[in-house]
């Protein structure tokens, strides 16, 4: 099992493994915090009830900080083989039919700035400064107020548009990719699959992008 | 197509006299090409011209000529095999190309095929990995009766489809980590879909991956590249076919066992 793990196909599968989980992540994530939208009591209500669940919290967690860190070991260990192994980059690049999409060629700068991203995010929201609110004769911590403060400011609001469509593409990619890693790809499947991607990617991401969005131009 | 005119180039090659040596680029003039030509028939003339200067002609790989030996192969412009798809270097016509262009030829790039000479790349690196498991251990004896093995249509149309590889090394060419991952994925699963191969599927499927990254290919970043460039356009199902026997190989892995018999 060992040399399953040290080779490019096993290796493969864990970054396969591991993206998926992050891939379910965002997908939930986005979905909760569309609350904002619709009512700040039943976002800060929705958060509370995340928090209070402490056995449930810890698991999350802990599952989440594994995969990140070991997607992005994996992730740099493979890169720099990967560099190694072509000797040499091409005078000319490739256009036309043998050329590849963008986003398939740069995951792992998407990759550095996602991770650059969701460090700092941790440090503005989760590690951020903590106003406290009442929501139905309960006290929590009033998240929406951190939100609005952050979303109102543009310099953050575009650094989060830019980080955002780098997801948008790593997930354009690595949704497909993964079928291909995992061994599901069929030949029927091929052009569905990059088209599922894509949606997908697009969901996650225009979610994502209507919060701050909807903050700094509707809701202020 | 119709137009027969002919047609004047500008080459940009890559000239390297070992593989040891530094290389680089040096420009030639293909002048008055007919259409009709092929790739290697206009390097042909070029070579003609550069042999008449009493200098070194530029060395290639070529052998068949027809697209069926996978001797063939250099990069032009930045794709393997030039820009038609399904099509080696040797079956690439001039017609493909416009009058003034300027084309810039390169050798296949990767760690495991180091340079030989000029356009020409040391591919050995894949028949090792073929001498791993791409083949069959059972006598077959001589040809026999083809429908006297069943084989569901399907399959059999699959293992064509990954039998149609050539080892041209177009995939690890064009791929931007050399990986090997097509052309090895084609040779394991051609074998696996077939009775006769599928008895040592477990054992291939360890040794060729053991053995594709012994030799120093990349990983697969699922970019498509390879597949795109493949003379043959073996499909990249190949690929999720290979990994999931690999999985499962890796998975269920067995041992020989003394007092099994004598085997
Ligand atoms: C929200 C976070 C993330 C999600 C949902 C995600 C998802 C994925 C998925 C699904 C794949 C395809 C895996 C495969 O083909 O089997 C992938 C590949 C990749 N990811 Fe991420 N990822 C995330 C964060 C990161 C971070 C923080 C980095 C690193 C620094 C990173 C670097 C990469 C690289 C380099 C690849 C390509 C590796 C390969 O194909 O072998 N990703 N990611
Ligand atoms: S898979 Fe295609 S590109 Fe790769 S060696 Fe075989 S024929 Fe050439
Ligand atoms: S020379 Fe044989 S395939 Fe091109």
């Amino acid at each position: 099992m060992l040399d399953f793990l040290k080779s490019t196909v096993g290796r493969k599968y864990i970054m396969g493994l591991t993206g998926l989980v992050w891939m379910g992540f965002v997908l939930a994530h986005m979905a909760g915090n569309m609350l904002i939208l619709f009512s700040t009591d039943a976002f800060n209500a929705y958060g509370h009830a995340i928090v209070s669940n402490k056995p449930l919290l810890f698991v999350a967690e802990t599952v989440l900080l594994l995969t990140l860190i070991v997607h992005v070991t994996t992730a740099i260990s493979l890169t720099i083989e990967n560099r190694a192994a072509k000797k040499s980059r091409y005078a000319v690049q490739p256009t036309g039919v043998k050329s590849t999409s963008w986003a398939s060629r740069n995951m792992g700068f998407q990759g550095s700035l996602i991770l650059c991203f969701i460090i700092l995010h941790l440090i503005t929201f989760k590690y951020g400064a903590h106003y406290e609110t009442t929501v139905n004769g309960v006290v929590m911590r009033d998240l929406a107020k951190l939100m609005f403060e952050v979303f109102t400011q543009p310099g953050y609001v575009i650094w989060y548009v830019v980080c955002l469509i780098l997801l948008m593409f790593h997930l354009s990619h690595g949704v497909h990719s993964v079928f291909q890693s995992f061994g599901f790809l069929e030949r029927k499947m091929q052009a569905g699959l990059k088209t599922f991607a894509w949606i997908y990617a697009l969901i996650v991401v225009g979610g994502f992008l209507s919060q701050p969005l909807y903050v700094f131009f509707i809701h202020q | 197509m119709d137009n027969k005119k002919p047609i004047n180039l500008t080459l940009k090659v890559w000239r390297q006299q070992n593989t040891n040596s530094d290389g680089k680029f040096v420009e030639y003039d293909a002048k008055t090409v007919s259409p009709d030509a092929s790739f290697l028939e206009m390097l042909d003339a070029v070579n003609e011209e550069i042999i008449k200067k009493g200098d070194e002609p530029i060395s290639f790989d070529h052998d068949c000529r027809e697209g069926i030996c996978g001797s063939c192969g250099f990069m032009i412009n930045g794709n393997a095999h030039g820009p038609q798809k399904g099509t080696t270097i040797c079956q690439l016509h001039m017609r493909n190309f416009k009058d003034g262009e300027k084309l810039v030829l390169e050798p296949w790039s990767a760690k495991a095929f180091p340079i030989m000479k000029d356009l020409m790349v040391d591919r050995t690196a894949f028949d090792r990995i073929i001498s791993s498991g791409g083949f069959i251990s059972t006598n077959t004896g001589s040809a026999a009766e083809a429908n006297s093995t069943p084989i569901p249509k399907p399959d059999a149309d699959e293992a064509f489809l990954s039998a149609a590889c050539i080892g041209c090394g177009a995939c690890v060419a064009s791929c931007k980590n050399a990986s090997a991952a097509l052309f090895t994925s084609a040779k394991i699963s051609h074998l696996a879909h077939l009775p006769q191969g599928a008895v040592e599927k477990d054992k291939r499927a360890l040794d060729m991956v053991a053995q594709m990254d012994a030799e120093g290919f990349g990983a697969c970043t699922s970019t498509g590249a390879c597949s795109a460039a493949c003379p043959k356009e073996i499909s990249l199902i190949n690929i999720a076919k290979m990994n999931r026997e690999y999985l499962r190989a890796s998975i269920t892995k067995k041992q020989e066992m003394a007092g099994g018999g004598e085997g």
